[in-house]
């Protein structure tokens, strides 16, 4: 799974507070943690680290980590434990654009490996690194389910398939324009539950 | 042509929406099973069916129903495993994708049968817009009285929520699923007790694969005798197949069990032959985690019999000469690929999925693919063929979960059929490296990949 530094990771540089969801979000989180039965609210930890991934700045930081485990009533290593756990959690800042290049077999095959090269090349950077601009940062990633439409990359969670450097070129373009504008044309995690 | 069931109707525009699935016979399956059947006979038309787990296992649907711990009086769960994350297999996105009320349809008559007030639908976190359209779904179920309290008058009550995973294979295991669930790290469990006993919360549980739920509306509606018609032998029923790697048309396509590899293959219905009409070397017909065949035993078994799209003929000749129809996940590999570098790509993906818990899977993983990987650049040993061998029979059968088996059997099937070509990445170490691994130039247009009834794929 995620290959974290833990030991050297920074918990104590929790400042104790300061994070919170605003009313809406808190209302929808407060509605997805009453569907699990009496005593089990833990349960919606994971639908709750994704809302606060994205609308508490972009990774999870010891505080947020902290405030979710609070709102949940279960202990932050509860929370640290699962943070770690799972690979779409990230643990340190990253770029406004995360941009994660499939990078297993079928995808492989429709010619994956020069889909990432290609990204190398034109972002100027490497595996796990950030555009200096902070606008994009590069990943792999294992097997998105999207075998047939290979290749395939997800730009915080919006597929993108069938990739040509030709296409890649447009979608960065696009990225770029779109980061401009206030609304960014995502859709949220706390809107896809109703 | 092929028989659709599952995807019967997938080309009726707005078919996604309420209306248009009921205005095409759409939850008359709840209907009749909540209104004329007891759930008692539901489950046995399931048995009759002869229905059998579409994740992977194969398991039969209605014997694992009857395990169900009933004399317990706690609460009991149906799960829907959406956490499809198998490499080559993408059946249960397009089936979300395109028809959510099937699911739904399906979730609704199996919790009635299983007695579950509440059912969960387990979802692979990089699905999120499927999140979306399920709890569409889901709300439009409820706004029109399939969901809630009292559904049709029948006393029947039923809840169903979405749950997303975060990234993590290993959770489509049912055990590690329900630890997930259950808002923890998700390392499988040992079995006994199996979850019929003590699953979610500890209670009784049912955990199923989101094509198998699906299939539980037809089968009500067409009756488990007349659905055990279909197909051949064991494998009733149709199976949704997602095809991928060398070929011309990949993409999901429903298929009768029975229909010969060659067949599906070649066939402009269904993959349409070799892209580029270069030849088949290798294929892995079931998701990653199966043995892969060369050509010709995926075309034909070693005893010469043709070989078919159906859970025995696939396993024919077992780890010899055989694999599994696994998951549906039908990855097609053509002369030009590389049978180290697939190896060594999918051993990469499952110690990067190992949860750690069990020392074979978690070293070994490890171990196999850094050998895989200096046999692929170039700094491999000879000896180191059957070095793989050993780590791959040290890690089958001796781990908590299959994660373990499906590490090993990849690389013990390929070095079992494929030997020479490790021989030469070890022998030749200057011609294996640096070569280009693209794929062979296709045009920028490309009209894509086509799925099952014409329809464009995404």
């Amino acid at each position: 799974m995620n290959h974290y530094p833990i030991i050297n990771h920074p918990y104590h540089e929790a400042s104790g507070g300061g994070v919170a969801f605003t009313g809406a979000t808190l209302e929808k989180v407060r509605a997805i943690m009453a569907r699990y039965p009496e005593g089990q609210q833990k349960s919606a930890l994971l639908p709750v680290l994704h809302i606060a991934q994205e609308e508490l700045g972009g990774y999870l930081s010891v505080d947020v980590m902290n405030y979710v485990a609070s709102l949940l009533g279960i202990q932050p290593i509860e929370v640290y434990e699962v943070a770690t756990f799972y690979s779409m959690f990230r643990l340190e800042p990253a770029g406004k654009y995360v941009i994660e290049v499939c990078r297993t077999g079928p995808c492989t095959l429709a010619g994956g490996e020069r889909i990432l090269g290609h990204l190398c090349e034109t972002l100027a950077i490497g595996v796990g690194e950030t555009t200096p601009d902070g606008l994009f940062t590069l990943k792999e990633t294992e097997c998105l389910g999207s075998c047939g439409t290979g290749p395939t990359m997800q730009v915080n969670t919006e597929f993108y398939e069938q990739l040509t450097p030709g296409k890649i070129d447009r979608i960065l373009e696009d990225l770029r324009e779109q980061a401009l504008q206030t609304n960014s044309g995502e859709s949220s995690w706390a809107g896809q539950f109703s | 042509m092929g028989r659709a069931i599952l995807l019967e109707n997938i080309d009726i525009p707005g078919i996604r929406g309420f209306g248009a699935y009921r205005a095409h016979g759409g939850y008359q399956a709840v209907t009749r099973a909540l209104r004329e059947m007891t759930p008692a006979e539901v489950g046995q038309e399931v048995t009759r069916s002869g229905l059998r787990g579409r994740g992977g296992a194969g398991f039969p649907t209605g014997l694992k129903w009857s395990f169900l711990d009933r004399k317990s009086d706690k609460p009991r769960y149906l799960v829907c495993n959406a956490d499809e994350s198998e490499p080559g297999t993408f059946k249960d996105r397009y089936l979300m994708h395109h028809l959510p009320h099937r699911l739904i349809e399906g979730l609704i008559i199996s919790s009635y049968a299983l007695g579950a007030s509440t059912c969960f639908i387990y979802i692979r976190g990089e699905f999120k817009y499927l999140v979306g359209v399920l709890e569409t779904a889901i709300r439009e179920a409820r706004q029109n009285g399939f969901l809630g309290d009292n559904i049709l008058g029948s006393g029947f009550s039923l809840d169903i929520w979405v749950h997303p995973g975060a990234g993590a294979y290993i959770c489509g295991e049912e055990t590690a699923l329900l630890e997930s669930l259950e808002g923890k790290r998700g390392n499988p469990r040992i079995k006994p007790p199996f979850p019929a006993f003590k699953g979610l919360y500890g209670c009784p549980t049912v955990v199923n694969n989101v094509e198998t739920l699906a299939a539980v509306g037809p089968i009500v509606l067409m009756g488990g005798e007349a659905y055990a018609k279909i197909g051949r032998g064991k494998s009733t029923g149709t199976k949704l197949m997602s095809a991928c790697g060398n070929i011309k048309r990949p993409g999901v396509y429903e298929i009768e069990l029975g229909l010969p590899v060659e067949e599906f293959l070649f066939s402009p219905e269904y993959c349409g032959g070799m892209s580029g009409d270069r030849y088949l070397k290798a294929l892995i017909p079931g998701g990653s985690s199966v043995p892969i065949l060369p050509a010709d035993l995926a075309l034909n078994t070693a005893r010469g019999d043709q070989r078919l799209l159906t859970y025995e003929s696939m396993a024919e000749g077992e780890f010899e000469s055989g694999s599994m129809l696994g998951s549906g996940g039908f990855i097609v590999l053509d002369e030009y690929a590389c049978i180290v570098r697939n190896t060594w790509n999918l051993t990469r993906f499952y110690r990067h999925e190992s949860c750690g818990q069990c020392s074979p899977c978690r070293e070994g993983t490890g171990w196999m693919e850094k050998i895989l990987h200096r046999l692929e650049h170039g700094e491999g040993r000879m000896k180191d063929i059957d070095l793989l061998v050993r780590i791959a029979g040290n890690i089958e059968g001796k781990t908590i979960c299959p994660l373990g088996d499906a590490a090993a059997w990849p690389v013990a099937s390929a070095i079992r059929h494929f030997r020479s070509e490790f021989g030469y990445h070890a022998e030749h170490p200057d011609q294996v490296k640096n070569i280009d691994h693209g794929p062979l130039p296709l045009p920028e247009t490309s009209a894509g990949p086509v799925a099952a009834n014409g329809i464009k794929y995404w």
